[in-house]
């Protein structure tokens, strides 16, 4: 047998629009003007079963304008984007507990703590700036805990390593909350006046013993209460996490058991001490800041809020649906039972970064008419009725990102598209024209201050202000000052006006992994990101990474040894939903039944197909953490030594 | 740390010599085997990097037990350690006596400095080569000064086992040197160090008064010997009478830059900030200087208790004596040493019942004569390269782990025991009024008793040279070793006293007196000299890196000129020396020049 | 609870340049006085982003009751100090230094450097034509970095950046002693084989073009490298939610390198190699 192409695939840049008739067809280049009929004549069809998928990796200009178009043009809040597979979760849970969904401290602060809960989050890989910062704080003296599954390069970093099962964070959150509780550690100034529920959170954490928890995820007693007195008896404390608390079944959950740590401390709202989840795209935060989610309008107000409605109803001219709209996944299964029948597919791949992703290919499939703009031809791209060439928008248009640290900073074009390629606002702007709205945006500053008109959080932020300050944190409601780089700071004012809502203990229960393990799939496949890769594959995969070696999954000695099975082997991969066949590594950060696989190399193995599409009910992000596999040896080596 | 290992795995003995001293690994993650329990918790963090200090440790004991440092050899230590592999290979690269290339596991160290090269060192290299032939097991290596130079020529044989072991020959003849390699254990004994000291014995001595007096391995015959009277004072005066004392005897340092000691210790004692440290720098490496090997060899107590004393002084709770790598008896006696006056309650927790609790660590070098500079030495120390700090901030406020330390020189510290036996103002007779007490001067050369005297600050380069039998035919001196400078025969009314010297614009330095007759020529030390620095330079700074590779390229080019043929390179090398200087880092670079600068201006080594 | 944190107030420092009134906060370098003076003191081994390692010694200065030279980029200043950095003795070194590295090092694509030659009046030929010199070929084993040591002025930075100042990676260090010593990974091996993670961050910091990108060394090979035709553009990496600030330098439309602001609050100049050099995908035009 031939070695395997370890070449990535490599996507060419899209120059012109594509269409085709049916979908048996291949698609054949057409005009601008061909095209965009097509899509409005497309959407125009399906007014009332539509769906907006917005991208997270544009500019908040583009989903300002994305989610207006839904909104205003399309009539429905069904708008959404990828951080439903992501972080959505945090954001809910962090809107529950303090009203806001950012993370509430900014990076420099974690360079001034005294304690860093890295939990679920292998930033050293997935965010290596930040951990730079994080970094900064350990060589400061701070001391750095790590939850996670895996010993990862962030957790090799950690004074201590908490090497829990996979699903089992809240277990081992309540039970450091009850061993704070019981070791007098609360801060009780805090909860008393800043905090609602503690009873009932006290007495839900009560059965959760350390040795309790100690069965339930594996780590040991002792270091669960290590790591509770460190947190509890800082001065300052962060805690930060990754997808490795979101990408579960009952990932708000998850969320929510770790605010209460918070809670229970007082390390939240304060310089130095805060909660930060690293977000994994580019403007997964301000996609959601920006309304392109079906519940939020822009600067994060509520659809629910008649007050609201009325101004953006006054400022757009339109009528505003008085009800959330579908998120991501709902989506997704409304193409299943046949109510969402055209979709809008902005810069999102989601046929291959769904959980489930045969799932996913199969609902896309079933939609009446699919819309895709996009700098690539997609996996998704390729299951469409028209394909729009879009401008990448990092490098190729001017707008702002938000980052996970809530900086709303400036892109700017530094090259020119290729082709007819056109930017993501302008071909919106073109499409709402010719479905009865002549919108007409000068450039994106002019988009930016629409939005400023409308969210009072951004208000201060003009374009000036930001290349000025390189970047301003929100929220900025005055165009003269800066407010603190920490949120929530409210929560420890005398004065209750002043203080405000009272942030919620989250009553949150254990609820394991949907996809059991058992005899038959014994081992946990967990996922997650490597240093040099970016999610499906298509924007990394064109660089010549040294660090480079394609999918492999990965093991740790004991099992390989248990199979039978050594480095560069290929072997079967099963899940209950597919199988894959892919090359074996060993990686000593395992343990026995715990494996490893990356989403990064679809093309070439495709992980979604194992991975199950359980949803956390409340943010819609699916299980992408936790499946159960079993490998099988392949009859023949499948290697050349 | 997320470190990156590469393939190689340590051999049985390279682990069990890394576990030797560092006791076995507590986990996988450190090397151990995979258990249970290192899959669900694993400690690391601050604690797992505050060990990089055992660094330069770990690699002795590698290059000890095998002779070289393989790539497995230095991953393992790196793993238990939490160093970073780069970072450990460029500290094993800087110091001589390691390679991390396969090679012999006996290493015969030959001498060829100045003082063994005017006794014939190459003659005897050669001749050592040509005994040994090829593939003998022996790898013969050309050494800087081994502080053997009152029995020049000589040679140190190293054979790495379990345990290491060693021999020296010297005066060496190819045959000792050769069987001092070949089998190290049946060479042999050494010379008694008391041998070094040729006015032993003389009652009116007062550091070298226990040399060939006192059993150097009985704690008893030093105490019967006046030996722990100093430190009961110092408990009796209390720590800031101590350093008063020492200031008062107008004591200035001896290792070469002669600053005053109760001004250090003071400044150090004030700092708020703990701990403080004590570390005693025995890194004696300066060609020529071999007094402090004869004081730890000859009176290893004398040493320990001084550290004692200082350490109270300046309220330290731990002393580190870094240890020349090359003087393996000074080694073995002052171990010794520390050991028994542990087990006696002289070190420890509480010293003499007085509730003062100090310790001594016994940390060698590995060949870096830059390691001498006392920044350098507390890098070392920490386990990173010998590479001097820039000061300010200087070690009284910053030194060792960033915390504040006190360093002397070994002979600066012995001076505090007769300081506190006599008393500042009785010390502070003896001498002149700008250099009080007694100095040790290291005589070697063409000189009939070479060795160490002692003589108080203020007799004559003459009268040193008489003692130790000047022979005829002087034809320059060489004060204060590489770094010092050259004086003529006509010059010996020089006082030996720092502000004699700087006057007569020289340098005592460390006290080296190194004679040389006409027999060998100038320019011939000259480049020794120069190569000596471009050897030693640790490479940090740009004009002593480059400075002193380029010195020595001039001096070979005009090694056979004079006048007019040699005037364009002596102009370089002033141009360039002035360049070191005035903007080396450290002392090194800064003194490169002093000797050929003084071999030209003084000696007119080139017309 | 902990307020925002003000910091200690900084007191100011005043002393003098060239017999001029200076002042400056707490804390400065003498360096930094010089600058806000106005006066040129030439520097290599200073870095924005790194402690000062003070190892070219090219911006020494005199500082009055100092035996030596002072280097301005690490002495603090302090009150009274009378700082004087055109002097002969101080000219006089840094023209040294300048010919001793211009002797030893190919400084071809040192920025300033033939500038201050000339000023300074160094000859670096008048060491002979067997003075000797690096010998460094460079080293290619990877399709991101090209390390020529022929150029390396062995200032420390590139072992700063991936050490324990920023990236903590610690792939690299300072090997062997003194003329030579050689920044290497463990055992010489190629990068390939050592714990870089292809971050450019230690090319980021490099003063003599001894680090640089596969695709600026390929470009200068075939004649194709033009700064003057490069426009440089700041925007935001695509490839997670850190918001890191990412400078495109951009030459006939095709990203040939990427900097980040060495002022940055997210970057401080630092990126990872996804946003180094994933930029491919962009200009994949067909």
């Amino acid at each position: 047998m031939t070695k395997r192409d370890r070449t990535p695939k490599t996507y060419t840049r899209l120059t012109r629009p594509l269409v085709r008739d049916s979908r048996d067809e291949p698609f054949r280049e057409t005009s601008w003007e061909d095209a965009l009929e097509r899509t409005a004549r497309g959407l125009r069809r399906h007014r009332g079963a539509f769906g907006m998928f917005s991208c997270a990796r544009a500019t908040n200009e583009m989903n300002y304008v994305a989610q207006k178009f839904a909104r205003v043009v399309m009539g429905t809040n069904n708008v959404d984007s990828c951080n439903r597979t992501c972080h959505a979760p945090s954001v809910a849970g962090l809107s529950a507990a303090f009203g806001s969904g950012g993370g509430t401290s900014s990076y420099e602060e974690i360079e001034h703590t005294d304690v860093i809960v890295m939990w679920g989050s292998n930033a050293r890989f997935a965010h290596p700036i930040f951990f730079q910062h994080v970094l900064k704080g350990v060589r400061n003296g701070a001391r750095m805990y790590a939850v996670d599954p895996r010993r990862t390069s962030t957790a090799e970093w950690a004074d201590g390593w908490l090497g829990l099962n996979v699903g089992t964070d809240i277990p081992m959150a309540h039970a450091i909350g009850r061993e704070i509780i019981h070791a007098g550690l609360a801060n009780e100034a805090f909860v008393e006046r800043a905090t609602s529920d503690f009873e009932a959170y006290r007495a839900l954490v009560e059965p959760w013993t350390l040795s309790l928890a100690e069965k339930v995820t594996g780590v040991p007693a002792a270091a669960i209460r290590e790591l509770a007195h460190a947190y509890a008896r800082a001065e300052r404390a962060q805690l930060c996490w990754t997808l490795g608390i979101t990408e579960h079944h009952n990932g708000t959950d998850n969320v929510r058991a770790l605010i209460n740590l918070s809670l229970l401390t007082g390390h939240v709202g304060r310089y130095g001490s805060g909660l930060q989840p690293l977000r994994g795209q580019n403007n997964v935060q301000g996609g959601g800041d920006m309304g392109a989610i079906p519940n939020r309008l822009p600067g994060f107000q509520d659809i629910l809020d008649p007050a609201a409605r009325l101004k953006f109803e006054s400022a757009w001219d339109t009528v505003i649906q008085p009800h959330y709209g579908l998120n991501l996944t709902e989506m997704f299964e409304a193409m299943e039972e046949g109510s969402l029948k055209a979709v809008y597919c902005i810069g999102e791949n989601p046929a291959q970064s769904e959980a489930d992703s045969e799932q996913a290919v199969r609902r896309l499939r079933s939609l009446d008419f699919l819309v895709v703009q996009d700098i690539f031809l997609t996996r998704t791209a390729e299951l469409a009725d028209v394909v729009l060439p879009a401008t990448a928008g990092w490098a190729e248009t001017d707008g702002t990102t938000t980052n996970s640290e809530r900086r709303v900073q400036r892109v700017r074009r530094a090259v020119t598209p290729p082709g007819e390629a056109r930017e993501d606002i302008d071909i919106l702007c073109d499409l709402a024209t010719r479905l009865g709205h002549g919108w007409k945006y000068a450039d994106a500053e002019a988009v930016w201050n629409e939005l400023r008109s409308v969210s009072p959080d951004h208000y201060g932020m003009t374009y000036d202000r930001l290349e000025r300050h390189q970047g301003i944190q929100w929220p900025c409601p005055s165009t003269e000052g800066l407010e603190p780089a920490h949120l929530h700071g409210r929560l420890w004012e005398r004065d209750p006006e002043r203080r405000g809502r009272r942030a919620p203990f989250g009553l949150v229960r254990h609820d394991p992994p949907v996809d059991l393990t058992d005899e038959e799939y014994p081992i946990r496949l967990t996922t997650g990101r490597r240093l040099d890769s970016y999610n499906t594959g298509v924007q990394s995969g064109s660089f010549a990474s040294p660090l480079r070696r394609g999918e492999f999954v990965e093991l740790c000695p004991e099992d390989a040894e248990h199979y039978g099975v050594v480095v560069g082997e290929e072997v079967r991969v099963s899940s209950r939903r597919g199988s894959v066949v892919a090359p074996v590594w060993i990686d000593t950060a395992l343990r026995p039944g715990l494996a490893f696989m990356t989403m990064h190399f679809p093309d070439e193995v495709d992980t979604n197909q194992l991975t199950i599409e359980a949803n956390c009910p409340i943010a819609g992000t699916a299980e992408f953490k936790a499946s159960a596999i079993r490998i099988e040896k392949l009859p023949a080596p499948a290697y050349v030594r | 740390m997320d470190l990156h290992f590469g393939d190689s795995k340590p051999t049985d003995d390279e682990r069990a010599a890394v576990d030797a001293l560092l006791g076995p690994p507590e986990s996988s993650w450190e090397g151990a085997d995979r258990s249970d329990a290192d899959l669900r918790w694993a400690r690391g963090g601050h604690r797992a990097r505050d060990r990089r200090d055992l660094l330069l440790p770990g690699l002795h004991a590698i290059n000890d037990r095998i002779g070289w440092i393989s790539a497995g050899a230095l991953g393992y230590l790196c793993r238990r350690l939490t160093v970073p592999p780069a970072e450990a290979y460029g500290v094993a690269t800087f110091y001589a006596m390691f390679s991390v290339a396969p090679r012999p596991a006996t290493v015969l160290h030959v001498c060829t400095d100045l003082a063994c090269a005017a006794a014939g060192a190459s003659a005897l290299c050669s001749g050592i080569e040509a005994r040994l032939g090829p593939g003998s097991g022996v790898s013969v290596e050309r050494a800087p000064c081994l502080g053997l130079c009152e029995r020049a020529p000589a040679a140190l044989a190293v054979r790495a086992g379990d345990p290491v072991r060693t021999a020296v020959s010297a005066p060496a003849g190819v045959e000792a040197a050769v069987q001092a390699a070949s089998a190290p254990d049946s060479a042999p004994g050494e010379r008694p160090a008391a041998d070094a000291v040729p006015q032993a014995g003389d009652p009116s001595l007062i550091l070298l008064n226990r040399i060939g007096v006192v059993d150097p391995s009985s704690l008893d015959d030093y105490r019967a010997h006046g030996g722990y009277t100093a430190l009961r004072r110092a408990f009796a005066l209390g720590p800031a009478e101590v350093i008063r004392e020492v200031t008062d005897s107008g004591l200035l340092g001896r290792g070469g830059a002669a600053f005053p000691t109760g001004r250090k210790w003071q400044a150090t004692a004030s700092r708020p900030d703990r701990p403080h440290y004590l570390v005693c720098n025995a890194d004696e490496s300066e060609p020529g200087t071999f007094k402090d090997r004869v004081l730890m060899e000859g009176d290893p107590y004398a040493l320990v208790e001084a550290m004692t004393i200082a350490g109270y002084a300046v309220g330290a709770h731990q002393g580190y004596l870094y240890l020349r790598g090359e003087y393996p008896r000074a080694l073995r006696r002052m171990r010794h040493a520390v050991d028994r006056a542990r087990a006696r309650g002289l070190l420890g927790d509480d010293i003499l019942g007085q509730g003062y609790a100090f310790d001594i660590e016994i940390r060698r070098g590995a060949g870096a004569y830059i390691c001498g500079e006392e920044t350098a030495l507390f890098n070392s120390l920490e386990g990173y390269r010998g590479e001097p700090r820039s000061k300010p901030p200087f070690p009284v406020e910053k030194g060792l782990f960033g915390k504040p330390t006190v360093e002397n020189n070994v002979e600066t510290l012995v001076n505090v025991l007769p300081i506190l036996a006599l008393g500042a103002p009785a010390y502070a007779a003896i001498g002149t009024a700008g250099s009080t007490g007694p100095k040790l001067f290291c005589v070697s050369g063409t000189v009939e008793r070479p060795g160490v005297y002692e003589l108080p600050f203020g007799a004559t380069l003459g009268e040193l040279l008489a003692l130790a039998g000047v022979r005829e035919n002087l034809r320059a001196v060489l004060l204060g070793g590489a770094a010092g400078g050259f004086v003529r025969p006509d010059e010996l009314d020089i006082p030996l006293t720092f502000e004699g010297t700087r006057e007569a614009g020289t340098t005592l330095g460390s006290g080296v007196v190194m004679a040389f007759d006409d027999s060998v020529p100038i320019p011939r030390l000259l480049v020794r000299i120069a190569e000596f620095f471009r050897d030693e330079s640790c490479g940090q700074c740009v004009p002593c890196r480059v400075g002193t590779v380029r010195q020595e390229e001039a001096l070979h080019r005009i090694a056979e000129r004079t006048g007019a043929d040699a005037a364009g390179d002596i102009v370089l090398l002033r141009e360039v020396g002035r360049a070191m200087r005035d903007a080396s880092i450290c002392g090194l670079g800064q003194t490169a020049w002093n000797a050929v600068e003084s071999a030209i201006d003084r000696l007119g080594a080139y017309e | 609870m902990t307020a925002i944190p003000l910091g200690v107030p900084r007191r100011l420092v005043e002393f003098t340049i060239d017999g001029q009134e200076a002042r400056v906060p707490e804390g400065s370098t003498v360096l930094d006085g010089c600058r806000a003076a106005g006066k040129d003191v030439p520097t290599l081994c200073q870095g924005d982003t790194l402690t000062p390692k003070n190892a070219c010694r090219v911006c020494v200065v005199e500082v009055e009751g100092s035996r030596t030279l002072v280097p301005a980029c690490s002495r603090r200043a302090e009150p009274g100090m009378e700082v004087r950095t055109d002097t002969e003795r101080a000219r006089h070194s840094r023209k040294i230094v300048l010919e001793l590295l211009a002797s030893s090092v190919d400084l071809s694509t040192t920025p300033m450097v033939a500038e201050w030659i000339k000023e300074y009046d160094a000859k670096p030929d008048r060491f002979g034509p067997a003075a000797a010199r690096l010998n460094e070929e460079p080293k290619i084993d990877n399709d991101l970095y090209v390390r020529d040591y022929d150029k390396c002025i062995l200032c420390y930075k590139c072992v700063d950046a991936c050490g324990d100042q920023w990236q903590n990676t610690f792939a690299i260090s300072v090997a062997g002693r003194g003329f030579d010593a050689r920044i290497a990974v463990e055992h010489d091996a190629p990068l390939t084989d050592s714990a870089c993670v292809y971050c450019g961050n230690c090319i980021e910091v490099c003063p003599t073009g001894a680090l640089s990108f596969k695709s600026e060394y390929d470009r200068r090979a075939a004649g194709n490298w033009d700064e003057s035709a490069q426009k440089q553009t700041t925007t935001v990496c695509a490839y997670c939610g850190v918001g890191c600030n990412l400078t495109l330098h951009v030459q006939d439309n095709e990203i040939v390198k990427v900097t980040s602001p060495h002022d940055n609050p997210v970057t401080h100049g630092n990126l990872c190699i996804k946003g180094r050099f994933g930029y491919q995908h962009v200009q994949n035009r067909g």
